[in-house]
């Protein structure tokens, strides 16, 4: 298979980082996210939400003190789902961290708009279901064919910010985050300048939250210490949350000459799919993903300082998560720093790789690795990080992801200074 | 070496006929599949037409057990998808799985069965604090809109790069264009590509209700769709499916494959204006159309037949006109553009894939076909739109573009026999 891959060349440009921006149920910006992961805070908790009380799934990672008002235009408030709102202000975000400024750029279709959606607008189209169903067709409102599609972030992120670039959504399982920053990654190596690129859900609706019952992977656990706790014999599924982050990819060449600061590089990234549930198969799906993306990245198993697990928190899944990484870095997999911050916030869906990578970013400006929130006794053979940070020197890590759906993926980032080689 | 990507099977699910050949029939007859809906009961709304497909998903020799549990638009993927391989004639066993891709769009994926269900937990509406103890255990399927490209890889055994594309009603076009890079690129030789959406249903009906965006020609639902025509008050809502077999060139040569034509271009931009509004000028619509003959070097003037987004909407008719006008200059006078929209409707997602295998079935037939229903012109939209009769052309080169809420505006050209490729 490697040997049909289309290898970048020296003239493709190549996809940096320069913008982070994050909404997350641990913070609520880029600097508070990041100090929260480090420290493994845990904000894992009983869902407060309105209409959830008595449901089946007790604890989630909510966002909570975040003023939409406050952060996005009324215009745009009154016609987006709060997933709308948690990518619109992470993008902000992200673009502030750019600098690059929003209105009116100087080459609008030089700057794209990526994103990746697994729940859509859940809680305005409950909204407007019920006026529907309850009151009649003429009481739903003008904005619910807006709203509610998956495509309401990417296209309101551009009419804000006036981005003509490519535009696009992936509307997929969680593996969708990794997918969207490399759609990104290869619109940038096309020739596109900039693409605002990522991820964020708002899965904690009742009726959404009653969709989501059906996944046999769900955490119906009732004690937020308990709830999410991947490779560890007390697994017992996933915890749900919302928010996520946003990324400015962008033309290595473009930042260096507009004088941004370039934080890291998207170096390599494949997906594969080995059927929705059958966690066993995707030992095999992730482990080829794995190769595929270093194969892309030009970039051997030793030269991997830190992987960022897909976490599942199921047993078979965890098993298979683990045999991928040794089955695919050989005998290095068992020795190479492992870490889910995620399992202090929960998984936010599309979301959660995307935070993943910004994790990664910061890691590698941070020099730490940070911890895996809640877990402490494991029972497979990875260097797990497990209750506190550890310092460390990484110059490239491995974001892996896998759906809920069947899609495996992984992707690979390298500090800016390490991508020339 | 750029790899170059050719189609190499298609399958289609459409109102008035299941299947590529009941399908180009009804386009190339000029007949049209609008009718009031018989879907669900529509009294009280305003539009009450759509275009429906009468399906039997059973009827196709398909294992019912997956069958038995997907969504309608589901279905309509899993029978587009089954002919269209078979139109192939890859067999899918035999392939490399970890190079067979998938990558299918859908505006609303899951909607009209997650209002089904909706409406049995609120009890009809009544409650925010919906009851999860009458939900079905099977509802995380409607919720997950990977769910479409996930049930049609296991359906082939796919296991390279699978994606759900959602651009609202450029997700078809975006779709095929995504699997076009993924050949492209390398990262897969063969792609299973389309879109599927089955969107009539209440909650969808009222919400375009809302935005008048659908036509209310209650009165005379086979004549409703109208577009380009001076007449034209919205689009008609449609359901439907279709499915490519894109197939990396060289390897379709080599297994002596029948080549219908190949991808020559793909493109998509924002308009970063509005939501649901256009502009008269139709710029960025146009960067996508120049964008595409930009990748395949093809000259304007070598565009043969451009396949329109033609809703039926007064801003979309005008606005598309004037990005065909800007993108081929006078040569867009010369060239034949119809809206199968007149016939199919508009089924949001899934129409970019139908009208893309109506692109693949002109070129095979060397026929443009017809906009139906169009006897009133116009002043703001005066190109060709090919009224009522479907005609016979030399075609090489054909455009297909797309328009869509988001403000996403794509473009995909088609090379047939004697079309310039790279």
């Amino acid at each position: 298979m490697t040997k049909r891959q289309t290898k970048p060349n020296r003239r493709t440009p190549r996809a940096a980082i320069t913008g982070i921006g994050v909404i997350a149920p641990n913070g609520l910006r880029t600097d508070a996210y990041w100090k929260a992961v480090g420290e493994g805070l845990v904000v894992l908790d009983g869902i407060t939400r309105d209409g959830c009380g008595h449901l089946p799934l007790r604890v989630a990672g909510e966002v909570r003190g975040f003023d939409a008002a406050s952060l996005i235009e009324e215009r745009f408030l009154v016609q987006t789902d709060p997933f709308s709102h948690f990518a619109m202000a992470a993008a902000q975000l992200a673009l502030d961290d750019a600098g690059i400024a929003r209105g009116e750029p100087p080459e609008p279709f030089d700057i794209g708009v990526i994103t990746a959606a697994g729940s859509g607008g859940g809680e305005f189209g409950q909204r407007e279901l019920q006026k529907l169903w309850g009151q009649g067709s003429r009481y739903v409102g003008p904005y619910q064919s807006i709203a509610w599609f998956y495509a309401a972030s990417t296209g309101q992120i551009s009419i804000r910010g006036g981005f003509k670039g490519p535009c696009g959504v992936v509307a997929s399982d969680e593996a969708g985050g990794l997918d969207a920053v490399a759609h990104a990654a290869r619109a940038v190596r096309r020739g596109t300048g900039a693409v605002v690129v990522g991820g964020a859900e708002a899965p904690l609706a009742p009726y959404s939250m009653v969709c989501q019952l059906g996944y046999a992977e769900l955490s119906t656990a009732e004690d937020p210490a308990r709830a999410y706790r991947p490779f560890t014999k007390g697994a017992c599924g996933f915890v749900p949350a919302e928010g996520g982050a946003m990324l400015v990819v962008e033309d290595e060449n473009r930042a260096r000459e507009r004088g941004a600061a370039v934080r890291a590089t998207v170096a390599g990234h494949a997906a594969t799919f080995t059927g929705a549930s059958r966690w066993d198969r995707s030992r095999e799906g992730l482990a080829h993903a794995i190769r595929g993306a270093l194969d892309e990245a030009g970039c051997a198993p030793e030269e991997i300082d830190v992987v960022f697990a897909d976490a599942l928190g199921v047993p078979e899944a965890d098993r298979a998560e683990a045999l991928a990484i040794t089955d695919a870095l050989g005998e290095y997999g068992a020795k190479v720093p492992v870490t889910a911050p995620k399992t202090g916030i929960g998984r936010a869906y599309c979301g959660a790789p995307v935070l993943d990578i910004a994790a990664a970013v910061l890691a590698m400006e941070h020099r730490l690795i940070p911890p895996t929130p809640n877990v402490f006794d494991i029972c497979h053979d990875l260097d797990l990080v497990m209750s506190r940070a550890r310092p460390a020197e990484p110059r490239t890590a491995l974001v892996l992801s896998r759906g809920l759906m069947g899609s495996n993926a992984a992707l690979v980032v390298r500090r800016a200074d390490d991508s020339a080689r | 070496m750029t790899r170059r990507v050719a189609v190499t099977g298609i399958g289609v699910v459409a109102p008035g006929g299941t299947g590529t050949t009941a399908f180009w029939n009804l386009l190339a007859d000029g007949r049209t599949a609008t009718r009031g809906i018989t879907l669900f009961d529509p009294a009280g709304l305003r539009s009450r037409i759509a275009a429906e497909c009468d399906f039997d998903p059973f009827a196709h020799g398909l294992d019912p057990e997956p069958l038995q549990h997907a969504d309608r638009y589901i279905q309509f993927a899993m029978v587009a998808a089954a002919e269209a391989v078979g139109d192939s004639g890859l067999d899918t066993v035999t392939q490399d799985p970890w190079r067979v891709a998938v990558s299918l769009g859908s505006a609303v994926g899951g909607t009209t069965r997650l209002e089904h269900d909706y409406v049995k937990v609120s009890a009809g509406g009544q409650r925010w604090d919906v009851d999860h103890r009458g939900a079905d255990p099977q509802l995380h399927r409607a919720f997950s809109p990977s769910t479409l490209a996930s049930v049609v890889a296991e359906q082939f055994g796919a296991q390279g790069p699978v994606q759900t594309v959602s651009t609202g009603c450029t997700s078809g076009i975006d779709a095929v264009g995504y699997a076009f890079h993924t050949i492209e690129e390398g990262r897969a030789d063969i792609c299973i590509a389309g879109a599927a959406d089955s969107p009539i249903s209440p909650i969808t009906m009222a919400c375009f209700d809302a935005i008048k965006a659908t036509s209310d020609n209650n009165d005379d639902p086979e004549h409703a769709s109208k577009p380009f025509d001076a007449r034209r008050n919205g689009f008609v809502m449609g359901e439907g499916a279709a499915v490519l077999v894109l197939e990396e060139y060289e390897h379709a040569r080599a297994r002596g494959a029948h080549i219908y034509c190949e991808i020559g271009g793909y493109a998509t931009y924002g308009n970063a204006y509005h939501m649901t509004g256009l502009t008269s000028e139709g710029l960025e619509m146009a960067r996508a159309i120049d964008s595409t003959l930009d990748q395949a070097r093809l000259d304007p003037t070598l565009i043969d037949y451009v396949n329109a987004h033609g809703s039926g909407t007064k801003q979309n008719d005008r606005h598309e006109t004037a990005a065909v006008k800007r993108s081929l200059g006078a040569h867009a006078y010369d060239t034949p553009m119809s809206s199968i929209k007149s016939m199919v409707g508009h089924s949001l997602g899934a129409i970019g894939a139908i009208e893309v295998v109506a692109c693949v079935l002109a070129l095979k037939h060397q026929v443009v076909p017809p906009t139906a229903n169009y006897e009133t012109p116009d002043p703001e939209c005066d190109l060709d739109y090919v009224p009522r009769t479907a005609r016979e052309r030399r075609l090489r080169n054909v455009l297909s573009v797309g328009s869509g809420f988001g403000g996403f505006q794509s473009a995909v050209l088609l090379t047939g026999a004697g079309g310039r490729t790279r």
